[in-house]
This record gives C-alpha cells, structure tokens and sequence, in this order.
C-alpha cells in the first residue's frame, strides 16, 4: 500500500478514534511524522468568554446598536455593558434581569442551555429585587457624600439600616 | 486592619507553623486508584444578594461581606475549630505557602483589600471569601471520590444558605460574577498523575478529545498553569443547564478512561523499554537523593518519575505518602516556612536539595506529620 500523501510505501497505519467515526489514515514515515506532529500541536480553543462575546457581538449587531448597548447601565449597580464586555465579569445580580436579552444568548454559547435545573435555595428566597435594592441605596449613598450632599446622604443612611433589619428578620434562620 | 484572632491560637503564625508540618488529608494517597489519581476537588461559586459583585465593590462593601460571613461562619456549632485567616495580614510567604496548599487560590492571594479563608483543620474543605465570587467553597478528597466530595460541599452549601441570602435566580440559579459559572457555580475537577501518557506523546491526544466532550484540562495549579509534575486537572465546563449529579458524572464517566490509557501506557514502557524506563526512575531517584542545588521545576519532574517507578514497583523502599508530600514540601513557600526563615532563589535550591536528601533515604518515614 502507497502512502496517501506519496509514492513511498505506507509504513504507518493510524486510526484516529477522537472524531464521531474512526477515520484511518496509511501514511510513509515521513508524513506519519508530520501528521502526528501537527496532530500534537493542534489547539481545539475552548469557548473562552472573550471569544463568545466577540463571536456574538460581531452577529447581528450594527455598529450603531452596538454603541447604543454599549451604554445601557444597570439601574441597580450601575455597570454599562460596555464595561462588562471589557471586564468580562458583571457588576450584580440584578444585571442578569436587566441584561437579560443580551446574556440569554451568551449564556447558550458558553453552556448549551439557558435554564438552572439543578439545586434550589433550601428556604423561601426573597425576592431578589427585596436584595440587591439595598445595593442601589449604599451607591447613592456614597453619591452623595461624594457631592458632599449629607442630608441626602443621611437619609439614605437610614433606609440601608431599614433594609438590613429587614433581611436580618426575613433571610437568616 | 487588624487581624482577626482565631479563639484558641495565639497567633496565625502559630496556626499556620502547625499547618505547614501537617499533611493535608487529601494528599495521603489513599482511596480508590490513587496511584493514578491523586485528588478530587469540588467547588461552589456563591454571593450575597445584597452587595455588588466582587470587581464593582469598594472598600466598605469589601469589608461589610468580608465581616458578614465570618459573623455567620461562627454561628455555626460544628465549625468552631475552623481556622479563621485574615489574608491582608498575612505575609506574602504564608499567602503562597495557602496556595501551593490549594486552599486559596492564586487569584485571592494577589489581590488586596478585605479578603479572608475560612479551612477545616484536615485541609477537607476552605471557604474563600472576596474571591472572584462573594463565596468560593471547596472540599478536597483523596483519590477518586466524587460522590463523597459533593455530599460534603452541599451540606456545607446548606449551613451557609440558612444564613446568607445567596443571590438566586429562578431560571439562572445560582448568580455569578462570570457568566461561565453561573447556574450550579459547580466546578468538579480531578487531579491525575500521568507521567506515561507524556512519555508516549499520547497526552495530547487524550486532551484534544476531553475537549470535544466540554471538559477542560489544566496543570497542578489550576486557572492557566502549566502541567507541573505530569500533574493535570480534568474538569467541567459547562455550570448551566445540567444538575450537580450530571456534572459530576460528566467528569466521572471520562476518568476510568483515563486510567486505563495511563495503565496501558505504563504496561507499554515496561514491555517495550524496561531498560529505559527502570533507567529514568533510578536516574531520577539518584538525582533526587544526591544533588547539591536543586530547581523546583526539576523537583517536579524527578519525582513524578520516582513516583511512577514506586507505582510500579521499581523503586520499593519509599512509601507514596512520602512522595505526595515532597511534591508540595518542595515549592517555594513550603520550604520556607518549614526551615522559618526566607530565603532566596538559590538559597531554596541549597535547602531543598537537603530536605530532599533527609527525607529520601532508605531508612527515611514519611514527613513528620
């Protein structure tokens, strides 16, 4: 038997096992060589998340809309999707609500699917938008002391303590 | 800062002094095909509903979270003996020491601000807190043990959810800082020691078809390391979508594969080169037990040979415990914690060729524990 490359005789017989069916390959020393060096060095990427994000921003999107997504801000942390898109990890819980239509489709690239189906919170959650507004609240609360605003700063002050005592009562066993 | 004192210890120097003489149970070699594989590591990806992710926190969020979980940590009566470690008090030794450990990860260790781990003192499980997530809960088994591991993490899941709100999704589930881990925050991986499939170039091969299947591979210490050691980590990717079980047999139905491709590869070398193969463990071994000056890098490499010819039965007179425990007696933060002083590159490879020498003779036992 002649090497499928050449005219030399196949000296090497390989069957690869790694694709859905066996594929078999008679190959001479030299490209039997070269085959498997090659075979060696090939990188399979993994879906990394920079690259499913550039693969999914790249579909679909008009420069123009992409800009305009670019500056959508989550109310609760304030994080745009453009610092997300450059950071790679999300602000809050609260972008997952409102980040939705956009990270749907991601989270299909990264995992295949788009809905939890493994373990539930043991006891009764709160709702999450209860949770992460005391997250808004410490955010404009350092606003205003940054604008020096101590009034309002203040009062805000006193809605985090409500908020806390509230959750110390309704989430802790 | 000041840094929080742990009831019962004095200092966390003293803790860690302690620590650092023990060893970890995961790293006894014992359970089912330890020869091949080494541990089992499970990982929760967890945070708080109430607080910003770890990037968007400042300070004062940092701390909150930070003093939160310790509060609650302690409430819990069957953990009184945890070690509580402040991480911005700690050296940069001690911090490495944890990390060559496993129990933070490299990531914790170089930040800054308020960050702490919480350990179990078999070193079973850690519970990092201001990682990349609020929470990162890990528990660390000898062996092949999946199923042991995950009824461990879920139960310490449990006593940490009855008193932290974690940030849930009804349809996302677990909320993470990543897109990638959210769901389950599951990762499951397993250390194998696979010195024969690099010898016969057949690593590569089996790597590529992991892949395919969603799982990834990595060296000894985790997130973009190389292999140390012919040391690799097999995990999964995918944290959304399936449930705990599935991702852990996920993981599960691949490793006897690979245990068998090693076992192959190992009858191969020794049918086809005993020579050669009995040659470079008794090289190795020599090398081990008689070099003056000695790299961390060919520490590794020496006693993953040494540690395949004592699986084969090549070497006889050294227990695998003793091996296992070199491995990570011999990185740079071990080493200088177990002879208390600092020392510099070429003063490490002076010490850790003596400290090799000592626990390498014939007559040797295992690393004081």
């Amino acid at each position: 038997m002649k090497c499928q490359h050449c005219e030399k005789p196949a000296t090497f017989h390989i069957t690869e096992l790694t694709g859905p069916e066996p594929v078999e390959y008679h190959l001479c020393e030299d490209h039997a060589t070269k085959y498997l060096h090659a075979s060696e060095n090939a990188e399979v990427p993994s879906p990394t998340l920079a690259g499913v994000l550039a693969k999914q921003l790249k579909i679909g999107q008009t420069a123009e809309e992409l800009a305009r997504l670019d500056k959508k801000a989550c109310p609760i942390c304030g994080i745009t999707f453009y610092e997300f898109r450059h950071q790679g990890r999300l602000g809050c819980p609260h972008d997952y609500v409102c980040f939705e239509q956009e990270l749907e489709p991601l989270l299909v690239s990264i995992h295949g699917e788009k809905r939890h189906v493994g373990k539930q919170p043991l006891v009764g959650q709160q709702n999450t938008a209860d949770q992460t507004e005391l997250i808004r609240l410490r955010r404009e609360m350092q606003d205003a002391v940054d604008r020096e605003d101590y009034e309002k700063a203040s009062q805000l002050r006193d809605r985090i303590r409500q908020a806390e005592q509230k959750q110390k009562r309704g989430g802790a066993a | 800062m000041a840094g929080i004192r742990v009831e019962g210890f004095e200092e966390e120097n003293v803790i860690l002094d302690e620590l650092v003489r023990r060893a970890p149970e995961w790293l006894r070699g014992v359970g089912p095909e330890s020869d091949i594989v080494v541990s089992t590591r499970v990982r929760l990806a967890r945070n708080l509903a109430e607080f910003p992710f770890i990037r968007r926190c400042n300070e004062a969020d940092r701390t909150a979270i930070e003093k939160t979980v310790r509060d609650r940590i302690r409430e819990i009566a069957a953990w009184t003996d945890l070690l509580y470690l402040d991480l911005i008090s700690l050296s940069p030794i001690d911090r490495q020491f944890l990390v060559e450990r496993q129990l933070i990860s490299r990531e914790i260790a170089d930040a800054t601000g308020a960050r702490a781990v919480a350990i179990e003192p078999q070193e079973t499980f850690s519970v990092m807190i201001n990682e990349e997530d609020h929470l990162r809960i890990q528990v660390m088994h000898s062996g092949l043990d999946l199923n042991a591991a995950w009824a461990q993490i879920n139960g310490i899941d449990d006593l940490l959810e009855e008193r932290l709100n974690f940030a849930f999704h009804e349809r996302f589930g677990y909320l993470t800082a990543c897109p990638t881990n959210v769901g389950t925050g599951l990762r499951v991986s397993v250390m194998l020691h696979l010195p024969a499939l690099v010898i016969t170039h057949q690593i590569e091969k089996v790597f590529r078809g992991l892949q395919k299947i969603s799982l990834a591979v990595r060296g000894l210490y985790g997130e973009g390391s190389q292999a140390m050691g012919d040391f690799y980590q097999i995990s999964n990717q995918i944290t959304l979508g399936r449930s705990e079980s599935q991702l852990l047999e996920e993981v599960g139905d691949v490793v006897p594969a690979i245990i068998d491709y090693e076992r192959k590869a190992r009858e191969f070398l020794l049918k086809e080169s005993p020579k050669d193969l009995h040659d470079r463990v008794s090289r190795a071994s020599g090398i081990l037990r008689t070099a003056q000056t000695i790299s961390s890098e060919e520490t590794m490499l020496l006693l993953s040979s040494v540690r395949m010819g004592v699986n084969l039965g090549l070497l006889k007179d050294l227990p695998i415990a003793t091996i296992n425990q070199l491995f990570i007696h011999t990185q740079p933060g071990h080493l200088q914690k177990l002879c208390s002083s600092e020392l510099d590159t070429s003063e490490r490879n002076v010490e850790r060729a003596r400290y090799l020498q000592e626990h390498l003779r014939n007559d040797s036992e295992p690393p004081r524990t």
